[in-house]
This record gives C-alpha cells, sequence and structure tokens, in this order.
C-alpha cells in the first residue's frame, strides 16, 4: 500500500502510519549529534546515554519486535494499537534503513531545544528560562505591555515570551544571554531579585556571581550618575539600616528555642509528633506576648503604687499553690486587687512637705481604662496575629483541585527527610508499604461488596458509638452541673480551702477518662480509612471539651455572679481558673506517667509485646488547646495568668519530650502534618479563642461588676469605663464632641455590628466565587496542557514526515509504484 | 532536609543567603567547611583560600549522619556532583545543602528532587525510574506484581500529556496537589 504523505489533517492513515517506531528511533539518535554540537560541556553525559542507545539500536537492528526504549524522543507509546505499528515498521524496514540517516539540522534543533527537554540540564537553557520569568515579573510589576507588540502565534500562551531558537554560536548566545538575564535582574526590586537567585537552580558559586555582576550595575549607576547627595546619603542609610536588621534577625534566630530537642525528636518519630512540640511552642509564643502586654500595663504600674490593703490577710500557707486562694487572693494576682482611680506618681513621694495628693496630672495613670483597653488590646491582637496564621497555613495545605493522583503522591511525597534513626527509617518504610498495599486494594476494589444487611450492621455499629459517646458527654456534663451547684451551695464559708478543689478534680478526670472511651468506641467501629478515624476522634474530644466548656462558663457568668455571699466574684472566678488550669497541668502529669510509663512497662514486660505505646498526637494537641482556652478566660480575672500557663508550658515540655524519647513510638497510621496543623490552628482560633473572647466580652459588656473591689467599682458594666473617659475628654475639651458623639454611636448602636457583618459575609462570598472561578480554569488548564501535548505529537511526526520525503524522493517513488 | 547544620543556616535566610552570597569565606561557610572537613581530614586541607580541586567521593559523604540511612542518598549526593559519580566538590557540598535545607523554595526543591528520582538521567521519570524509586522506599518489601501496578496506576495519575512519563511539568503539577513535600 503506497504511504501517501499529504497534509490532509483529518487523514486517518497520517497519525497511525506516522507512528512507526522506526522514525522516532532515527530522530532520537540524531539527537546525539546536534546535542553534541550545540553544547559540548554540558551535553557530554547526555552524548554517552544517546551514543549507547545507538549502539543498543544498531544491535536490534535485526529484530522485528518493537524495542521498548526509554529514551527522550521516544515518546508516542500510547494507546495506538501495535498491530499497525509493527505492520508499518516491517513496511519501512524492508524498504529504507532510515537508521543512521542524517536530519535537518534546524528541525533538530528546534527539537533539542524544546523546554520540556532542557530543563535544569543545560545552564544556558537554565538561564533562558530565568531570564523569561525575570521579564515576565518586569513587566508585570511595570505595566502590561500591549498584545500587538507580540509577534502572532498560534498559542496564545507564548506569546510574549519572546522565545527564542537558539543561534548557531551557543556560546555566544549563552554570554548574551546572561547579561541580558543580570540586566533584567538589576531591574528588579531586591526582594524580588533574591527570591528570584534563590529559586535558580544553579550552583550557589554562579548564583554569587550573578549577584555580584547584578549589584555591581546598580552601584555603579548609582555612584557613577550625578544622583544629590542627600539622596545617595539616603541609600546608603538604607543599605546600613537593612544590614543592622539582617544582624538583628540572625541574633533572634540563634536564640532559636529548644532547637536541638526538636531535632532529636523529629529525627526519631517525624514530622508528626514534632507538629505537637511546634505547636506548644506556638502557644508558648502567643503567652509570652499576653504577659508582656498585662504585666507592663497593669501588673506593673499597680505593683509600683500598691493600694491599701485590708489588715486581717491571710499568712502564706502552702495550699496557696494548689487553690490560688489565701494568702495570693489580695495580691496583684486577682482582679480584686486593682484600683479604680487614677494613679498618680507623687502620691508616694513622702519628701513632700505637706503630704497631700500633689495636684499636678503629669505621671497619672487611669487604672480602669488601662485595664479596658490592655485586655480588649491584647484580645484584639491576638486574634489577628491568630487569623494570620491560620490563613498561612491554610494557604500551605488547601489545594483547590481536588487531587486525583493519590498514588502518585504517595510514592512522591510521603518520605519524611526528617527521619535520621534507623529503626524508625525501617518502620517509616514499612508504613509506606502497607499504605501502598492499602491503597492499591481499595484502587482494585474499589466496589466494597457489601450487602444491605453487611451495610446496616455497620450503621447500627457507627450507631451506637455514637450514641454512647454522645450519652457519656452529657452524662458527664450534667454532673458537672448539678456537682458544681451543690458544692456552690453547700460550704457556707467559701474560703474552705481543700473543698474548693473537688470541681477542677472531677473536670480533669473527665477530660482524663472520656476519651479513653470514645477510643474504646471508634476500636469497636473499626474504621477502613484511618484519616476519617482520626477527624472523628477529635470531633469526639472536641465536643466533650465545648460542652465542659460552656457549662462551667454558664456556672461562673450566672451562678457565681449573682451569688450575694461573695464580695468579690471577679477574684473567685480568676481563682477558679487558676485551679482548674492547674489541676489539668497534674492531671496531664500523671497522664504521663501512667498513660505512658507504666503502660510500656506493662506492655513489655507483663503482655510481652515488642511495640511501645503510640503517642495520641490529637489527643495531646486538644488538651493543649482546652488548657489555652482556660488561659484565656482568665485573663480579664487574673492578669498574672499568662506567666503560670507559661511556666506550665516550659514544664510540659521537657516532661512530654522525655516521656516521648524513653515510652513511645510513633504512629503507625499515616498523619498528614500540614492538614493536621491547619486543623489544629484552626480549633485554637475558632472554637477556642472565638468561645473565650465571646465569655470576656459578654463579661464587660453586661454583667454587674461587684461593687467592692477592683477597678470597676461603681460603674455599671465594665464597658463604662471606656465611655466615662469619652465624657471626660468631651468635658475637657468641646471640639472632641464629635469624637464622643462617633463613639456613641458607633460602639453602642448594634446596627453598626450588623452592617459590619453584613460587609463581612459578602466578602467572603466573593472570594468564594473567585476561589470557584480558578477550579473551573484549573480544568480548563489542564485540558490544554492535554491538547499541546496532542499538539507536539503532531507537529513532531509531521517535521519527520516532511523531511523524510524531501530526503528520499527519488526512493520513495519506487516504493509507491510497487505497493499499489 | 532537615540536618544538624541547618540550624546554622536554614532560619537565616535572608541573612545567610546575602552573607553566603556576599562573603564566601563568612561564618556560616567556616562552618559548611568544617563539616566537609570532617568527612575526610586526609583529603581536605585546612586552608580553602586557593580553591583547590578537592573532591570528597560518595562513599564517605554518605556516611553523613543525615544521609546515612536515607533510601535515596546515592541518589541525592550523585545529582549535586559535578561528575555525575558523586564525587563532591566544597561548592557542590554548599549547593547540596543550600537546594536541600529547610527554607530553600518550593520550586527549587521540585526541580531537585526531579533530578533525583530521575535515574537514568533522560530528564524524564520513566516507569523504570518509579520502579525503582518504589523499592527503594520500601526496601524491596513489595511484591513485583505489586510494584508494577503502583507504577502504572502512578503514571496514569500523573501524566497529563500522555506519553507514559513524567517530564518535569507532570513532576511539578503533582507535587503542587501534595503540601507535604519534602519538608
Amino acid at each position: 500500500m503506497a504511504r501517501n504523505v499529504n497534509f490532509d489533517l483529518s487523514h486517518p492513515l497520517m497519525e497511525a502510519g506516522l507512528e512507526s517506531p522506526v522514525d522516532e528511533e532515527v530522530v532520537h539518535d540524531s539527537f546525539n549529534q546536534l546535542i553534541a554540537e550545540q553544547s559540548r560541556s554540558d551535553g557530554l553525559s547526555d552524548a554517552f546515554e544517546l551514543q549507547q542507545l545507538q549502539r543498543d539500536l544498531e544491535e536490534e537492528e535485526g529484530q522485528d519486535d518493537v524495542p521498548y526504549l526509554s529514551s527522550p524522543g521516544h515518546e508516542f507509546r500510547g494507546n495506538r494499537p501495535r498491530r499497525r505499528d509493527v505492520e508499518w515498521y516491517d513496511g519501512e524496514r524492508r524498504v529504507d534503513p532510515l537508521i543512521g540517516e542524517r536530519w535537518s539540522s534546524a528541525t533538530l534543533k528546534v527539537l533539542s531545544s524544546m523546554p520540556s527537554r532542557t530543563i535544569g540540564r543545560s545552564r544556558g537553557a537554565i538561564i533562558s528560562q530565568y531570564y523569561n520569568r525575570t521579564m515576565q515579573l518586569r513587566r508585570r510589576r511595570q505595566s502590561r505591555p500591549s498584545i500587538r507588540d507580540f509577534s502572532h502565534s498560534a498559542r496564545p500562551s507564548i506569546r510574549g515570551y519572546g522565545m527564542e531558537v537558539d543561534g548557531t554560536d551557543a556560546e555566544g548566545t549563552e554570554v548574551s544571554k546572561r547579561e541580558r538575564l543580570v540586566n533584567n535582574l538589576q531591574n528588579l526590586s531586591a526582594s524580588d531579585r533574591v527570591r528570584m537567585l534563590r529559586a535558580m537552580p544553579l550552583s550557589v558559586a554562579e548564583k554569587s556571581e550573578l549577584r555580584r555582576l547584578a549589584l555591581q550595575k546598580e552601584k555603579r549607576t548609582i555612584t557613577g550618575s550625578k544622583i544629590p547627595c542627600c539622596s545617595r546619603l539616603k541609600y546608603y542609610i538604607i543599605i546600613a539600616f537593612r544590614q543592622s536588621w539582617y544582624s538583628w534577625l540572625s541574633f533572634m534566630h540563634s536564640l532559636q528555642l529548644w532547637q536541638v530537642a526538636l531535632k532529636r525528636v523529629s529525627g526519631r518519630f517525624g514530622t508528626g509528633v514534632l507538629s505537637y512540640f511546634l505547636f506548644l511552642k506556638t502557644l508558648l509564643f502567643f503567652n509570652v506576648f499576653l504577659f508582656l502586654v498585662t504585666g507592663s500595663f497593669l501588673v506593673l504600674p499597680q505593683a509600683v503604687h500598691p493600694p491599701e490593703l485590708a489588715a486581717n490577710r491571710p499568712s502564706f500557707s502552702g495550699l496557696e499553690l494548689l487553690t490560688g486562694a489565701g494568702y495570693f487572693s489580695d495580691t496583684v494576682m486577682y482582679y480584686g486587687y486593682y484600683s479604680n482611680y487614677t494613679l498618680q506618681s507623687c502620691r508616694d513621694n513622702v519628701s513632700m512637705s505637706d503630704g497631700t495628693s500633689c495636684t499636678s496630672k503629669q505621671n497619672s495613670y487611669n487604672m480602669p481604662l488601662a485595664y479596658f483597653f490592655t485586655i480588649g488590646v491584647a484580645f484584639f491582637i491576638t486574634c489577628i496575629i491568630l487569623v494570620y496564621s491560620m490563613s498561612k497555613s491554610f494557604g500551605q495545605s488547601f489545594r483547590i483541585d481536588k487531587s486525583h493522583s493519590i498514588l502518585a503522591v504517595k510514592v512522591f511525597c510521603s518520605w519524611d527527610f526528617k527521619v535520621i534513626k534507623r529503626t524508625s527509617v525501617k518502620l517509616m518504610s514499612e508504613n509506606i508499604c502497607t499504605q501502598l498495599r492499602e491503597l492499591l486494594a481499595e484502587v482494585n476494589h474499589k466496589d466494597a461488596n457489601n450487602t444491605a444487611c453487611q451495610k446496616l450492621w455497620r450503621l447500627m455499629i457507627h450507631g451506637l458509638a455514637w450514641v454512647i459517646c454522645i450519652g457519656s458527654t452529657i452524662g458527664c456534663v450534667l454532673g458537672i452541673y448539678y456537682f458544681s451547684d451543690y458544692m456552690h451551695n453547700q460550704t457556707t464559708t467559701l474560703l474552705d480551702e481543700a473543698r474548693l478543689l473537688a470541681l477542677p478534680v472531677l473536670v480533669s478526670l473527665i477530660n482524663l477518662l472520656l476519651p479513653g472511651l470514645f477510643n474504646l468506641a471508634a476500636w469497636m467501629e473499626d474504621y477502613d480509612s484511618p484519616s476519617v478515624c482520626a477527624y472523628v476522634a477529635i470531633a469526639r474530644n472536641l465536643m466533650l471539651k465545648v460542652s465542659v466548656l460552656g457549662v462551667l462558663c454558664n456556672h461562673w457568668l450566672l451562678n457565681v455572679t449573682a451569688d450575694p455571699k461573695l464580695t468579690c466574684w471577679e477574684s473567685f472566678v480568676g481563682q477558679e481558673l487558676y485551679r482548674f488550669l492547674l489541676m489539668e497541668f497534674i492531671f496531664t502529669l500523671l497522664d504521663t506517667l501512667f498513660g505512658e510509663l507504666l503502660w510500656r512497662l506493662f506492655s513489655e514486660r507483663v503482655l510481652k509485646r515488642r511495640r511501645k505505646p503510640v503517642f495520641d498526637i490529637a489527643r495531646n494537641v486538644l488538651e493543649l488547646i482546652y488548657g489555652q482556652t482556660l488561659a484565656w478566660l482568665g485573663v480579664l480575672f487574673t492578669p498574672l495568668l499568662p506567666a503560670v500557663q507559661i511556666l506550665k508550658l516550659l514544664l510540659l515540655f521537657y516532661i512530654k519530650k522525655s516521656s516521648v524519647m524513653m515510652n513511645c513510638q510513633a504512629p503507625r497510621k499515616p498523619y498528614r502534618v500540614s492538614q493536621m496543623t491547619t486543623i489544629f490552628i484552626t480549633l485554637l482560633c475558632f472554637p477556642s479563642f472565638l468561645g473565650a473572647s465571646v465569655c470576656v466580652t459578654y463579661t464587660m459588656w453586661s454583667i454587674k461588676p461587684s461593687t467592692t473591689c477592683g477597678p470597676f467599682r461603681e460603674l455599671k458594666t465594665m464597658f463604662q469605663a471606656g465611655k466615662r473617659w469619652v465624657e471626660e475628654l468631651e468635658k475637657d475639651n468641646p471640639n472632641l464632641s464629635l469624637l464622643a458623639r462617633a463613639h456613641s454611636y458607633l460602639v453602642e448602636n448594634p446596627f453598626f455590628l450588623f452592617v459590619g457583618a453584613g460587609i463581612f459575609l459578602i466578602v467572603i462570598y466573593f472570594h468564594y466565587q473567585v476561589v470557584d472561578g480558578q477550579r473551573k480554569i484549573i480544568n480548563l488548564l489542564q485540558e490544554q496542557i492535554e491538547n499541546e501535548g496532542e499538539d507536539k505529537k503532531f507537529l513532531i511526526t509531521r517535521l519527520q514526515s516532511i523531511h523524510e520525503q524531501k530526503r528520499t524522493p527519488a526512493r520513495r517513488l519506487p516504493s509507491q509504484d510497487s505497493g499499489c | 532536609m532537615g540536618n544538624l547544620i541547618n540550624h546554622v543556616m536554614s532560619l537565616l535566610t535572608p541573612h545567610w543567603w546575602t552573607c553566603v552570597m556576599s562573603r564566601w569565606c563568612s561564618v556560616v561557610c567556616r562552618r559548611l567547611h568544617g563539616r566537609y572537613r570532617e568527612l575526610a581530614p586526609h583529603l581536605v586541607p585546612l586552608d580553602y583560600s586557593n580553591n583547590p580541586d578537592i573532591r570528597v567521593p560518595l562513599t564517605l559523604i554518605v556516611t553523613m549522619p543525615e544521609l546515612k540511612e536515607n533510601p535515596f542518598r546515592d541518589r541525592i549526593v550523585e545529582t549535586f556532583s559535578e561528575d555525575g559519580q558523586g564525587n563532591l566538590t566544597f561548592n557542590d557540598f554548599v549547593d547540596m545543602f543550600s537546594a536541600l535545607c529547610e527554607t530553600s523554595p518550593r520550586e527549587l526543591k521540585t526541580i531537585y528532587a526531579f533530578k533525583i528520582y530521575d535515574f537514568n538521567r533522560d530528564n524524564f521519570i520513566c516507569k523504570e525510574d518509579l520502579q525503582r524509586t518504589l523499592n527503594k522506599l520500601t526496601k524491596g518489601e513489595l511484591t513485583p506484581e505489586e510494584v508494577t501496578l503502583v507504577c502504572d496506576k502512578a503514571i496514569e495519575e500523573a501524566d497529563l500529556d500522555g506519553d507514559t512519563k513524567l517530564s518535569f511539568a507532570d513532576f511539578e503539577n503533582m507535587i503542587s496537589k501534595a503540601p507535604d513535600f519534602l519538608r
């Protein structure tokens, strides 16, 4: 049959016939010559491989089978039927020995300089790729050029890319490309330049050379030109400032807390367990910030100007450390100590002869206002930091496109490079093995052969497990409710110290034991997918902790505040929170001791198991979040509570670290760190911080402060402090009446709150639509990539056929005649 | 790839980076030189000011604690070596650390990861490359049929332009969907 080489695109034989493997082998052969021609030094390794392949080819010339070669030119193995290939192959072989033929150098140059073949290989290709990228960046930073400036091309995607076919002189083009890249780098801003240089896959020596050239040019343009001396001075100041900022940064980073300890933990257990300790570190920084703010604005001024103390202060006994009451109740630790007047520094100046309070208001400090604003601003800044870190973490872990490539991702991305201990590495490879097997099983047997009966049974089991969990939670919550009422009403004198500890002990006990029950329920349910199991466990624990905290807040804010027997209910609530925090810490210690150490000894000696217990990351992180919620709830009533939390976290770090190193092993189930970290930060922000701030806001807004203690003594609500200050300002300075009126409208009128919330929701909706649109664009781009792949195949085969026709017109004619 | 030297340099970018770029013999480089020297004290001189041409062979480099247990240690060292055999000069050593440290940009890590996984260095991750990767990952625990099945499915999932190999674009696209990459 004649092999008509025509340019009819719809001709069906075209594509089938042109995929004869012979053509491909010839093309890929000649790459050898071209690549050796083009870039002598860089292409050596390629040249060697291709020569080897060519030798292999020559050996296999006599075979009829189509050899499968993994090589750059061999791209068209696909879904085409092999029989046709073999047919054409035989036909061609008998007529034309095409191997060893020289192709037109233009075609080969085009083919070998395709970007997909040269990424990361030759330096010239990298430089030209990054030249294009810097060009794009420059254009994006400046104005967009009009599309008419670019030459027409069939592919709009490469318009404006400035793709050039390599010229004949390889060395010359590389040098000129480098010059242009340096020029582009010089024109970028410093941060863009740094980012671009860092991302280049060149060696450090070359990068430093590029940077030096770019800066050299910059210096030359600065010093050479006639810049007035004041802007040169400004330039030098900026440089000096930048250098000092870098030195400061390096100093800060050299103070890295716990770097070596974290390294050891991650080396043995991987990034999953490491994420728990990093979360602990994050919480520590939040508390340090809170402590600095409250310490410097509240504790310090009040400590320097102590108010008059009551005569009958109890003496210090050891129990105070546990209960927080007694000696501590009249100290700067609690709300009740703080004065409700403006502190003035010359009050204590006893050297004044007349002893009266001084009239000058130079060093006055309005304590109620300071208290109100400090707490408000601390919460506001914490909110901003939390939302920022949550969004950053979310951005890193959220992927718009729902990934279907599970297996591929598992192969490439599941190895944890931080692990360096041999046994852990062995464990990790076993884990990956198991996961791959499970994935394969899942992929192969997608339709589970579950009969209706089995499905019903599973549903019943799940329902039962949930009933158990929810029932036990409700039961415990009711128990706490009634017990708290009972304890509150029973004691006649509330300073009966030991009884105060009963409620915290009960709550901590519930928090410790109930998750064990949830684990049992999950074991009974036997989930297929480990991630679903993890999420369900987190949900149940979260439900328990939220309900417990809810009932406690209810108890405090409703029962305790309305109790006439309590003279200073805020201090009492502060003490309660201190006790809860402390009990939680003690019970965590006990859990570490019994849950981890003794269990390991038990399982090794008695049960004779070889595997150590697993460190339950999710449960531990939820406990940290619970503790932090208590701390945030208590800041209003106990300004020194962040300090207690800091001490607690410091001790917890070392205890947990030693326990983990001694008693535990890495989790066997796969743990998706980025997702889990995002979930935990979100949980820290939403139920935890939001709940705490809602409680605090409600307290400040609606509850009447106690009349005998604290900075808000005679006010109706704590919020009145701010309002009173604005009224005073207005009185002193009538020009600020506008501010006062604006303040009263904005803050007191709920209308603005609704408007603000409405605007916020609209913005969220728009962003959601944008994300949706981006998802659609991603799908379109993927289709486009597939089409481009088809285009590429088609063009290459067309090029081959054209050159083949040109090269062997004479030889073709007899074959055409005979074929018909 | 976290390792001990990174607590010196990794989080100091941009300071580390500008330091290394601007002055070759900075404190950081001196420390790196110390690490390099302790691998082969008889080969590496103390004084590097005249840039001697010294190459530490592969067998010594993979004795580093961070690389010792890594299944891809040979490929990692080979990728960064000039001669492709795994003998690293000091420049290559610094390159390796700078590319694999915690704060190096993700694009750079993707490029080098692609090179590492590309065993036959043809700029594509073909089925054989994938099989070898898998065998190194699982240390030969999977049966050959399972390995073939996984490779087929993986290529099917990740290959976008239909050439049954993973080019760099396919690899990059797949990695972009996985947030937990090469920490």
